[in-house]
């Protein structure tokens, strides 16, 4: 399994400083996720859940301690080279989308394809499959503000997904949205962890969260549990 | 990210707010109109007054008996005080010399002009049929003075337009005989209203042929005699060899002035060109405030994206690509804003010109060039610091803030 880990945190420290107090969002953190992994992460609100996931998503580095994506040691790689590695490898879903508002579902969608200098044929091929891909065809020219908030997500998703990353991070992917569409979105996150994407869910939703095969949980910024499915089937049935 | 990507992100940013978009486009517009309405009143002024000098005919060359005292000491001087006198003779010699295309002797005296019983004192102006030419002047109805061979005169007069109006009324004068000190002479033309030169208006003159005026003053000597070289570049050339012509036909003496209007003109030219720089520049202030405002705009819209630059470094922008996206957008502002000002700016000066038809109120190239490159720059200058900020926002703290 370690030969084949895809993230590796070791030791990982993170604190916050504001004003005079120090907050110790992330303490000692050690994790190694493979290829493929389904994990839910909970744990109470300021517990360092956001602080992790921003940490693996490339967006944060740490103070202390070693991480290792896809082969990559992160604290030698310079400004330009993170955002290429996160554009190729992470796809990032947010609790409010983050669809820019003056731009189509298209568009948006089509968004790191632009960043990633990709042709404007190109683009337009995969972006077309994406919106079949998410049932958003008939939504294509709409602005976010047009949408529902489970089409919002989708079109997130279709965002995140579209460079075809390794990492799907989704912080409270359903926070914004009811039950049935939360459901949906689920599903949809589930269906490309099938496919072989690694997901890690940030949730306060038991019920969800019980759904990943790992549920990691944190408390005060640090790992308090991190229970394996798979393992305890295994050990039950020894 | 492609260029072209980079651009269309950018208009699009521009145009998703179109109020801060049309504020921007319009201080940087009427910054860039001021620049070249100010050029053009400048500039116009300076062609206006050009135009004025020029009417007298730019490629004159004036020669005056006598010796300017600027000229210094010359023995020569002293063996003869009393100058010779410039005559038709010596205005017909320079009329052989290469580049002159004209020669206009010139006669002036004041004489008593008598006719339907009206007497009027008149300032009379004997000369050739070249004057109307030389003086570039236009007739208002009939022809200008005859050509006749030297010496020979024709008994003709050509009337100002005054003079015409105080004697004739609307009578047609054409034709008609008047009497000028003692001469009888028949009307052949009316000069055109309005015409002026030399510092006195043509409207009040009354022309005859130089011989008939030399015979009623009882005189052999000229008043002037104006040359007029071939081309404007020329003139310096001429006004050597017209001096020296006339210098060997007096014997040896240079006891004449030959004056240009270039000087003067030169002189005018530069003090105008001054003062155009001058308004140029405090339009410039302007276009730096229209820069300034760009900066602020640009600077209120990086705090109002902060979600989208925090969203974009999440999927995948680098630092540069974000500060390119802004820089871009600043200069497209400043760069439509720049050219609706030269749209602006040409608009005002035709208005300007339709106002004052004489006036000749064009925007010089240079103007309209610096006031776009200005614009351009102060536009790319004051983007870079909005632009800056934008890369270096903290992408979590960008994205957490709803
Ligand atoms: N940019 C920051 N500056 C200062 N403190 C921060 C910053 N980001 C996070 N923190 C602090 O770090 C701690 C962990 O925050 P984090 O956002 O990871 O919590 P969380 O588990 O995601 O909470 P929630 O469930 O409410 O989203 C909190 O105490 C928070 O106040
Ligand atoms: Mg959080």
């Amino acid at each position: 399994m370690t030969a084949e880990s895809l993230i590796k945190l070791i030791g990982i420290e993170r604190t916050f400083i504001l004003g005079d107090s120090k907050v110790h969002a992330l303490r000692n953190i050690h994790l190694t996720i493979a290829a493929g992994e389904y994990i839910s992460v909970m744990g109470p609100s300021g517990s360092g859940k956001s602080t992790l996931l921003n940490m693996i998503g490339l967006l944060d580095v740490p103070d202390a301690g070693t991480y290792q994506l896809d082969g990559h040691e992160i604290k030698s790689l310079s400004h330009d080279a993170l955002a290429s590695l996160r554009s190729e490898t992470i796809g990032f879903i947010f609790q409010s989308f983050h669809l820019i508002s003056r731009l189509s579902a298209a568009a948006n969608i089509e968004l790191p394809l632009v960043l990633a200098g990709i042709s404007a044929s190109e683009r337009t091929k995969r972006v077309s499959q994406a919106l079949k891909d998410y049932g958003l065809i008939d939504r294509a020219e709409h602005r976010p503000n047009e949408l529902s908030g489970g089409q919002r997500q989708r079109v997130a998703i279709a965002r995140a997904t579209i460079l075809r990353p390794s990492v799907l991070l989704a912080d409270e992917p359903t926070g914004n949205l009811d039950s049935a569409t939360g459901e949906e979105v689920v599903s949809l996150l589930e269906a490309l962890n099938a496919h072989g994407m690694t997901l890690i869910v940030v949730t306060h939703d038991h019920a969800l969260g019980a759904r990943a095969r790992r549920q990691i949980r944190m408390m005060d910024g640090g790992i308090v549990s991190d229970i394996n499915q798979a393992d305890v089937a295994t050990s039950l049935a020894t | 990210m492609k260029i072209v990507d980079t651009f269309r992100y950018a208009a699009q940013a521009a145009t998703g707010s179109p109020l801060r978009t049309l504020l921007v486009i319009l201080s940087m517009s009427i910054g860039v109109a001021a620049v070249v309405i100010l050029t053009a009143l400048g500039d116009g002024a300076r062609r206006y007054v050009i135009n004025e000098f020029s009417s007298i005919g730019s490629n004159l060359v004036i020669v005056l008996p006598g010796r300017s005292e600027t000229r210094g000491f010359n023995p020569a001087n002293l063996v003869t005080s009393t100058p010779r006198d410039l005559t038709v003779d010596d205005a017909e010699a320079l009329l052989r010399l290469p580049d002159v295309a004209r020669i206009s002797p010139i006669l002036v005296a004041t004489t008593e002009i008598n006719a339907a019983g009206k007497l009027r004192e008149v300032m009379l102006l004997g000369t050739n049929a070249e004057y109307v030419k030389v003086r570039q002047m236009k007739m208002g109805i009939g022809r200008f003075l005859s050509k006749v061979e030297v010496g020979h005169s024709a008994s003709e007069v050509v009337l100002g337009a005054e003079i015409r109006r105080e004697i004739f009324g609307e009578m047609n004068p054409l034709g008609k005989t008047v009497r000028v000190g003692d001469r009888r002479l028949r009307v052949v033309g009316v000069l055109r209203e309005g015409g002026s030169g030399m510092g006195m208006t043509t409207d009040e003159l009354v022309i005859v042929p130089i011989a008939t005026a030399q015979a009623m003053l009882d005189t052999n000597t000229l008043f002037r005699i104006l040359v007029e070289a071939r081309s404007r570049k020329r003139i310096n050339e001429v006004k050597t060899s017209v001096l020296k012509l006339i210098t060997e036909r007096h014997e040896g003496e240079e006891d004449i002035t030959v004056i240009t209007q270039d000087a003067v003109l030169e002189t005018f030219d530069k003090i105008l060109n001054v003062l155009t720089l001058g308004v140029a520049g405090i339009a410039a202030i302007s276009l730096a405030v229209a820069g300034i405002l760009v900066m602020n705009v640009m600077l209120v819209s990086v705090t109002q994206r902060t979600a989208e630059i925090g969203l974009l470094k999440a999927i995948g922008a680098n630092a540069s690509t974000i500060r390119h996206l802004f820089l871009v957008e600043a200069s497209l502002l400043s760069l439509t804003g720049a050219l609706v000002g030269i749209v602006l700016g040409y608009s005002g000066a035709w208005v300007l010109r339709f106002i004052y038809p004489n006036f000749p109120a064009y925007p010089p190239l240079w103007a309209v060039f610096a006031g776009f490159g200005t614009a351009l720059i102060s536009g790319l200058i004051f983007g870079v610091m909005p632009a800056r900020q934008a890369a270096e926002l903290d992408p979590i703290q960008a994205l957490s803030k709803r």
